[in-house]
């Protein structure tokens, strides 16, 4: 209007529009705690549960008596196992109850009372026997070593952060760009922009942008919270698990555009985001190793870009591996990329 | 005042939905500097129009052209030069105002700075807050100002005030009227009468897709032949036609509860009724008079009230 300065200086509208979507993201509590919080959440909740506790002693019975005092000595001196004193009655009752695995009867020979159903009762009765059998003067016919791996880098918990980081990429995308894509189609906010002369590209490109930002969030946070709380080690080299993830966050980025490119509800986009993400969050190896399934499913399951992306992150993290040991799947998801920013670039919903 | 060169025009617009004509063979000329409106009730087919021009939607058949550009040919070029109101405008809930203009204002080569939009749409106390904490008045002079962003040559905006207090909705015709004394072209839609009335310099009357009656408001009352409308219910049957052979009526329509009259003088014909239903023992039990307005004009042409 003539009363109005004019100007020609602007921003660049695809940095404006990032700065919308990140803005938008970063005022909505529950996007922020789905995005940073939960899986954080889960990875303790999770790490806790499938903790590595010191093994448990075995609870064993001896029937006091004149001559099990041996017995109980040579007991006493093996960690692996907690001996108690009892009367014949109290030991019936202590075994009854599951107080103790198995009660050491006197005589000869000597009796070893125990449910064998029960497996903490047969391993009592083979530590039991064994310590005692050694005590008498029995000698092992080989020698033998164990090798414990309860070292960080095999543990449960260290299976699970590389699943739980390629699953929130994964969710994070679907629903961050998906969703929030069909929401703003409902409001008509899109059919609002396109009567601007903004680049539809540039609209599509600040939610890959901005899923790239999040990543940045995302990333150093579980990755520090799983070294921090559980110890788990980053053998390989960071920059390439960085990669990696920004590759796995654009491939969910693109798939997050092609569920959301039709729909037009925010119930059918909810009901494609579960339909594509749940049998991944099953099949490609989040909480359970993928090699679980059936040898046939295997080619199928190996293709899908959840399944490329945490095998290769396991891989550099637990491993240590270079870029070479993941090329499959990298390929892999360069695949699925390049196929659904194409589709949904093609099939894409405007009005 | 008004230039000569067509700021719209469309030749045989169709647009089918299925079996559903909405749009039947629509041709309208809007000139450079004229503020048009489009009126009609609501499913006459205007939005749909509306969404064509701006070329948010493809027609069935028919030719567009604004500014004398195609939206075939030339879209990057008219989006720059058009500013649009959708009929519902949702914006980003937890953007603020002045949020939302800088990014609207984005996708603009030139345009007015945002301190002087918010001043202009008297927002700038505003500026910080979230869109969802608007007003509906606030909201829809944020929606005015998105469409002013990029400093248009022609401005679409589809029912501007629906829903609106009547204070909202004089600040937002006082910002129609400014953008329209700068000489630029306004199409708008309505479904209130005074508004095309106030505002438009002509009106094109919408009903099942098709242009039923085209002028300016003044003409088109005039169309009705005489300026006022009398309204009257009383007991007993009135016969049509004694009271179209009263001096000075037009036109007598059947109402529900009673008869409507057209009428040139109002002074003059309104005794001559109350006499003649005197003469012939009627007792009215209701009588209102108002100056014909393009309701009338609606009604006339269609027999339907524009709100049913």
């Amino acid at each position: 209007m003539t009363q109005l300065k004019r100007t020609t200086e602007r921003q660049h509208p695809l940095w404006q529009l990032t700065l919308m979507r990140w803005r938008i993201f970063a005022r909505e509590p529950a996007a922020v705690f789905w995005t940073y919080g939960f899986p954080l959440a889960l990875a303790l909740a999770l790490g806790i549960a499938f903790r590595n506790r010191p093994p448990e002693a075995v609870e064993v019975a001896i029937q006091a008596s004149p001559g099990a005092e041996a017995w109980r000595d040579a007991l006493t001196k093996s960690p692996a196992m907690h001996v108690r004193w009892l009367d014949a009655r109290e030991a019936h009752e202590a075994l009854r109850v599951g107080k103790v695995s198995l009660v050491i009867g006197v005589g000869q020979p000597r009796t070893y009372e125990f449910d064998p159903t029960r497996p903490e009762s047969r391993i009592a009765r083979a530590l039991v026997d064994d310590a005692l059998q050694r005590a008498e003067g029995r000698t092992d016919a080989t020698p033998v070593k164990d090798q414990l791996v309860t070292e960080p880098g095999s543990r449960y918990i260290d299976f699970l952060i590389p699943g739980l980081l390629g699953f929130n990429l994964m969710s994070s995308g679907l629903w961050g760009v998906g969703f929030v894509l069909v929401e703003m189609r409902v409001r008509k906010l899109i059919k609002r922009m396109t009567a601007t002369p903004m680049s539809r590209a540039h609209f599509l490109l600040s939610f890959v942008l901005v899923r790239g930002l999040f990543l940045l969030g995302e990333l150093p946070l579980l990755l520090a919270f799983a070294y921090w709380v559980f110890d788990v080690p980053i053998r390989g080299s960071l920059l390439l698990i960085v990669a990696l993830s920004t590759l796995g966050s654009l491939v969910f980025a693109g798939l997050g555009l092609l569920v959301g490119s039709r729909a037009q509800t925010t119930h059918t986009v909810a009901g494609l985001v579960n339909l594509v993400t749940l049998p991944m969050a099953i099949c490609s190896g989040v909480f359970f190793s993928a090699a679980r399934f059936p040898e046939v499913f295997q080619p199928l399951i190996r293709a899908l870009p959840l399944t490329a992306l945490i095998e290769a992150v396991r891989a550099v993290m637990l491993d240590g591996v270079g870029p070479a040991a993941v090329a499959r799947q990298i390929t892999i998801m360069l695949v699925w990329g390049a196929v659904s920013f194409g589709v949904a670039l093609r099939v894409f919903r405007w009005q | 005042m008004i230039d000569k060169t067509l700021a719209i025009h469309c030749r045989g617009l169709i647009k089918d939905y299925g079996s559903v004509r909405a749009v039947d063979g629509l041709d309208l000329q809007v000139h450079v500097g004229e503020c048009f409106g489009l009126l009609g009730p609501n499913g006459a087919g205007k939005t749909t129009t509306v969404e064509i021009l701006e070329g948010l939607l493809s027609a069935t058949s028919g030719d567009v052209e604004l500014l004398g550009r195609t939206w075939q040919s030339d879209a990057d070029w008219l989006r720059q030069r058009l500013g649009i109101s959708l009929q519902e405008t949702n914006l980003s809930d937890k953007l603020t105002v002045e949020e939302t203009l800088r990014l609207f204002r984005s996708f603009y080569a030139t345009g007015p700075d945002v301190q002087g939009l918010l001043e202009l749409v008297s927002l700038t106390d505003k500026r910080q807050t979230w869109y969802s904490k608007l007003s509906g008045g606030q909201k829809q002079r944020l929606a005015i100002a998105c469409a002013l962003v990029g400093d248009p040559e022609v401005l679409f905006l589809d029912e501007p005030t629906s829903g609106l207090d009547p204070q909202s909705r004089r600040q937002l015709w006082g910002l129609i009227e400014r953008f329209k004394s700068e000489g630029r072209t306004v199409l708008l839609t309505t479904h209130y009468m005074d508004e095309a009335q106030r505002l438009c310099d002509r009106v094109a009357v919408i009903d099942k897709g098709k242009v039923i009656a085209l002028g300016t408001p003044r003409e088109l009352i005039q169309s009705l032949g005489g300026t006022d409308v009398v309204e009257f219910t009383c007991d007993g049957l009135v016969e049509e036609t004694r009271m179209s052979a009263l001096p000075g009526v037009h036109a007598v329509r059947r109402r529900s509860d009673g008869l409507s009259l057209t009428v040139e003088q109002l002074h003059k014909t309104l005794p001559l009724l109350l006499n003649h239903l005197q003469q012939t023992g009627r007792t009215l039990s209701g009588l209102s008079t108002h100056h014909a307005t393009l309701e009338d004009v609606f009604v006339n042409l269609t027999g339907r009230q524009l709100r049913d």
